[in-house]
């Protein structure tokens, strides 16, 4: 993860994060896999192991995972430039779209149109996150110290409004409380 | 000033936010009202906003509310801000790679943090419900503080509705979910009074 191997080129890095950047909506998770595709089987300048070890490295810092993977292969393919290009070229989309949505919408906020569209959406996003808090349950929840840190921090954070540094570091000394002092039998 | 807090903030949540996306949005919340910047509608809106257009959701906020707060430095220094501890924490791991990702202490840390991302993704759903199927806060914010109930709660049967449709279109027949996003979107207008 030291020596750059490749020569991929500054602009070929910013152009590959700017394109996963563009056209994936509805957040970090979905770019994942687009960034295995154009990396590892199109341009081929990392290798599928490494790949996954960055994508899994990438979830378990802090931060923005897409952020997060952009750097890490930035960094591997050409050093802090190339970190800096690739995520450049992650971030840019989002902030210029956002930027727009901002202005216009600054406008637009007391539109009845539109504050009927966000009414309704709301309500379906309010949907998915269910679906996906039900989906992420069944993944992690499998014994009772797991449902135990998550139902903590729920009620932490619905009931008592604690913050959430507080919450993260909790959870991750009860990570090491459960798993981390005893040799974890596999 | 503004911008030396918004950086500041956007700073911390980049520092202390795991999990990604639906985890984010209960874990910036807090922080995020307790300035004032924005109200909790216009929150749950960004989120919203953010699920229509390109990029995560924290750098969506962090250009959002930057910019509402002071303007394009604002939304810019909002932005580096959240990006920074990543950039940080990725060129000095980059050199630990494999000590890192099989250190003992790490990966039982992070099994404590996984759980939690899963409760944090469910408080989300409490407050997007308060926002939309339902009308003020849930009584169960307040079993420790029973003096507090600021607003009246009750239930939106419009919101309710698109719920409803949204749950089972996306369970039951597969709809993705920009399709599900646009299809609330035309249920609100058709169905908010």
């Amino acid at each position: 993860m030291s020596e750059p191997k490749t020569h991929a080129s500054l602009r070929a890095l910013f152009v590959s994060f700017f394109k996963i950047g563009a056209f994936t909506i509805g957040g970090g998770l979905a770019m994942l896999p687009l960034i295995e595709n154009e990396f590892v089987s199109r341009r081929g300048w990392v290798d599928e192991e490494e790949m996954l070890d960055i994508l899994a490295v990438s979830q378990s810092l802090p931060g923005v995972i897409a952020i997060n993977s952009s750097l890490f292969v930035g960094y591997r393919l050409r050093g802090i430039p190339g970190a800096l290009a690739a995520s450049a070229g992650m971030i840019i989309p989002s902030f210029v779209t956002i930027l727009a949505i901002a202005i216009i919408f600054t406008q637009l906020e007391n539109n009845d149109w539109v504050r009927r569209a966000l009414s309704g959406i709301r309500a379906g996003v309010t949907a998915l996150i269910l679906l996906s808090a039900v989906k992420m349950g069944k993944k992690v929840l499998r014994n009772w110290r797991s449902t135990v840190i998550a139902a903590g921090a729920f009620l932490a954070l619905v009931l008592g409004n604690v913050h959430f540094i507080a919450i993260i570091s909790l959870s991750a000394a009860a990570g090491l409380v459960f798993y981390g002092l005893k040799k974890v039998r596999a | 000033m503004k911008i030396l807090i918004l950086f500041l903030t956007f700073f911390k949540i980049g520092f202390f936010s795991f999990g990604g996306g639906y985890a984010m949005i209960g874990l910036m919340q807090g922080e995020i009202l307790s300035h004032g910047w924005i109200s909790a509608r216009e929150y749950a809106d960004i989120v919203a906003i953010s699920q229509m257009t390109p990029g995560p959701i924290a750098v969506n906020a962090a250009t959002y509310i930057g910019f509402k707060t002071a303007g394009f430095w604002g939304s810019f220094f909002a932005t580096i801000g959240v990006f920074l501890p990543s950039f940080i924490l990725v060129v000095v791991i980059a050199h630990l790679f494999r000590q890192f990702r099989e250190n003992r202490f790490v990966s039982a840390a992070m099994k404590g943090i996984q759980p939690a991302t899963v409760g944090l993704i469910a408080s989300a759903v409490v407050f997007f419900s308060e926002m939309s199927i339902f009308t003020g806060e849930l009584p169960i914010r307040h079993l420790f503080t029973p003096s507090a109930q600021a607003s009246v709660f009750g239930v939106s049967p419009e919101g309710m509705l698109i719920f409803g449709i949204i749950l089972l279109s996306v369970k039951r027949f597969k709809l993705g979910p920009i399709a599900a996003i646009a299809l609330s979107g035309l249920l609100g207008i058709l169905l908010i009074p």
